[in-house]
């Protein structure tokens, strides 16, 4: 039998190779803004569990390395990111002093290089798999279980990033739901504007490329300086007109950063309704004239149905994208996860700056998942015709 | 009857039809034949108002087609067109079913009529009923788009290019199961086409179109024989002209008294089969069979050559 060599995987060996090896696998630090000290793996777990990853990663890389049946391929990837996820609370409990509550444990670079390279391999095998829709949303929440779990069992208790959350546990939610609230509300107003809008540029032709160029234009202001424009408006309504002020629309604070993620959001729900609408077989459509719907008929029978799957794209986009740009809401008062990652940044803590940054990428890649999913079970029940 | 009185139809500048004016008899197929840009689909489409003339009325049964609104008066026609126009997001049966639910029918009168449409086109219902169209080959997706068409028992039925898209053996059975229900139904049947070929083959009446005037309408046989000019002539082709008019008479009606060898052909065959036949077996004549099977004389090449000629 010839050994052959997988593609992806000679990658996945070299770089976790390097991070189990020559990168810190743990940081330690006597407190929380002090400069830390690095940790390889051998020296920030005890000896035998130390050893014994270092095994794991091994025979994980080279099951990577070699062109490997695609179970085996699975059970590598799931056991070195368990050993690893696991492992790491481990190193926060061994490294800390019993009873000193100053010192911070933090995942160094090796551990985020080794999760990467074993996600890197876990994403390949899954995308190999063909997973249906479902099979995708399942690993989602298998691994949101998972990661959950951790949580609740108290193993990660030692790291850095959860004794930050220990001192904010109240406010962490409460941001967060903030932050949900205005992705998704923005998100919302988004589409029950841009869809009408869509229609109306598929429909009348002039007013197409003016809608879509001054949307385009919107896009490319900085959002800081967008909300830096939406004071003065913005303060303006509140005190001119009655009830503004009652409603929370205020120049700075959550109605700045809701107007400024709606009007982002128009843009890729606008565009993607008009290309979808075009997209609508032109034969259909005459059919569908000629057999007597009417327009309204025509729209929600017909053009609706077929574009969908690509109006669902645009607000994929842009659900994942305002999860992100939520973020920089934290500038003007307006909540969020923002919020840990500035003051973490004030306060040099990066600590804290990933207390904001890991909920928010780990929401942003779960709504990609979930609308990716939902945009092909759409899609599939309605394949456009080829004849 | 449909009467079609000084039909205009100008786009800013340019006339597209120009005062054409015909009448269509019930029961009847009319082809209406032309270039490209002659103005044929433009024509089709002012009469379910898909189009609105610019002057001119079109009568339908005697009433204006105006005095409903278009997607009223849409519904009570057939539509079809090249490329079927199906819904891909919808099952053939709910394809079929577009104009009754339209129209509100009730659900065990739309499945009885879809049922029996798609029996009648040779798909088995519990088969193909729940496919998507992307499932079927082009001609039982054409197959679809005509019974989509015929759902609402419409009395006239719009054909736009409807077997353009078919490869010739489809369309030739295609052809076939229109003509067969067209009578069944008595459906008035105006179809578009650019071949004359399928012209001659389905229609009672021919009407040429150029450059939005109405060149000429009559019987095929008329129209090969006395092209109203020089345009219809190239349309007709000259080298095509015997065997388009041997075409349209069947073998029963050049019948001669007398016997021949080999293998009989049934009377209701075309002309054209038959001095194929003749000229390609190398004989000079052909028995003749009725449906009964029984000989009824036989067939010419002489005979045949005869009536290939110019009508007096």
């Amino acid at each position: 039998m010839n050994i052959r060599f997988d593609k992806l995987g000679v990658v996945i060996a070299a770089i976790s190779a390097y991070a189990a090896f020559a990168a810190p696998f743990a940081t330690f630090r006597a407190n929380r803004i002090v400069p830390g000290q690095a940790r390889s793996i051998l020296e920030a777990l005890p000896a035998t569990i130390g050893a014994l990853l270092l095994a794991i990663i091994v025979v994980a890389a080279l099951i990577a390395l070699f062109r490997t049946p695609l179970v085996l391929r699975l059970a590598a990837s799931v056991v070195a990111l368990a050993a690893l996820a696991l492992l790491v609370g481990v190193a926060g409990t061994f490294l800390t002093p019993a009873g000193n509550t100053f010192a911070r444990v933090s995942p160094a670079s090796g551990f985020w290089i080794l999760i990467f390279a074993f996600t890197l391999l876990l994403a390949d095998v899954l995308t190999r798999l063909n997973l249906s829709p479902w099979g995708r949303v399942g690993v989602l929440v298998a691994a949101s279980a998972a990661i959950g779990l951790l949580l609740i069992s108290g193993s990660w208790n030692d790291l850095s990033i959860l004794k930050e959350y220990a001192n904010r546990a109240d406010s962490f939610w409460a941001e967060g739901s903030k932050h949900v609230t205005l992705a998704l509300g923005s998100l919302a107003a988004a589409v029950i504007v841009g869809l009408p809008l869509g229609i109306l540029c598929h429909r009348v032709e002039r007013l197409r490329a003016g809608v879509l160029n001054v949307l385009n234009i919107i896009q490319t202001i900085p959002s800081i300086a967008l909300f830096g424009l939406l004071i003065a408006p913005l303060g303006w309504v509140a005190t001119h007109v009655p009830g503004a002020a009652a409603l929370g629309i205020r120049g700075v604070g959550t109605a700045p950063a809701f107007v400024a993620l709606f009007l982002y959001s128009l843009l890729p729900v606008v565009a993607n309704t008009v290309v979808g609408l075009a997209g609508v077989p032109r034969a259909a459509n005459d059919a569908a004239r000629g057999m007597g719907m009417t327009d309204r008929q025509r729209l929600f029978g017909v053009e609706f149905p077929l574009a969908f799957p690509v109006i669902l794209t645009g607000i994929r986009i842009v659900l994942v994208q305002n999860i992100g740009l939520a973020t920089i809401a934290a500038l003007i008062g307006g909540g969020g996860f923002g919020v840990f990652v500035f003051q973490g940044v004030g306060q040099t803590a990066m600590d804290l700056v990933l207390l904001g940054a890991v909920p928010t990428v780990a929401l942003a890649f779960a709504a990609a998942i979930i609308l990716d999913a939902v945009i092909e079970m759409t899609a599939t029940k309605r394949r456009v015709e080829t004849a | 009857m449909i009467e079609i009185e000084g039909i205009t139809k100008r786009y800013d500048a340019t006339t597209v039809v120009d005062d054409v004016s015909m009448v269509i008899e019930p029961r009847t197929v009319c082809v209406i034949v032309g270039t490209s840009g002659s103005g044929k689909t433009t024509l089709l489409r002012m009469i379910n108002r898909l189009v609105e003339p610019t002057s001119g009325i079109i009568k339908l049964d005697g009433a204006d087609n105006r005095s409903l609104p278009g997607y009223e008066l849409r519904r009570s026609i057939g539509y079809a067109i090249q490329g079927h126009g199906l819904f891909p997001h919808r099952t053939v049966a709910q394809n079929i079913a577009t104009v009754p639910v339209l129209l509100g029918w009730d659900k065990v009168r739309i499945k009885a009529r879809v049922d029996e449409l798609m029996t009648l086109y040779q798909l088995d219902p519990e088969a193909f009923g729940p496919r998507y169209p992307h499932e079927l080959s082009g001609g039982q997706q054409q197959r679809v788009g005509v019974a989509r068409a015929l759902a609402a028992e419409p009395n006239v039925l719009l054909m736009d290019e409807p077997f353009g898209a078919l490869d010739p053996i489809i369309r030739t059975k295609a052809q076939e199961d229109l003509l067969a229900i067209q009578k069944r139904f008595g459906t008035t049947i105006i179809l578009v086409t650019h071949d004359m070929e399928e012209a001659v083959h389905m229609g009672d009446k021919i009407a040429v179109m150029d450059a939005g005037k109405l060149v000429q309408y009559a019987r095929p046989a008329e129209i090969l024989a006395k092209p109203a000019s020089a345009f219809v002539e190239t349309l007709v082709g000259a080298s095509e002209r015997p065997f388009r008019l041997l075409s349209l008479g069947r073998v029963r009606d050049a019948v001669e008294k007398g016997s021949a060898e080999g293998e009989a052909i049934p009377g209701d065959a075309s002309q054209r089969d038959a001095l194929a036949e003749l000229l390609w077996s190398g004989r000079p004549a052909l028995p003749v069979k009725g449906a009964d099977g029984k000989p009824l004389g036989r067939v010419t090449v002489d005979g045949l050559v005869k009536r290939a000629a110019r009508p007096a």
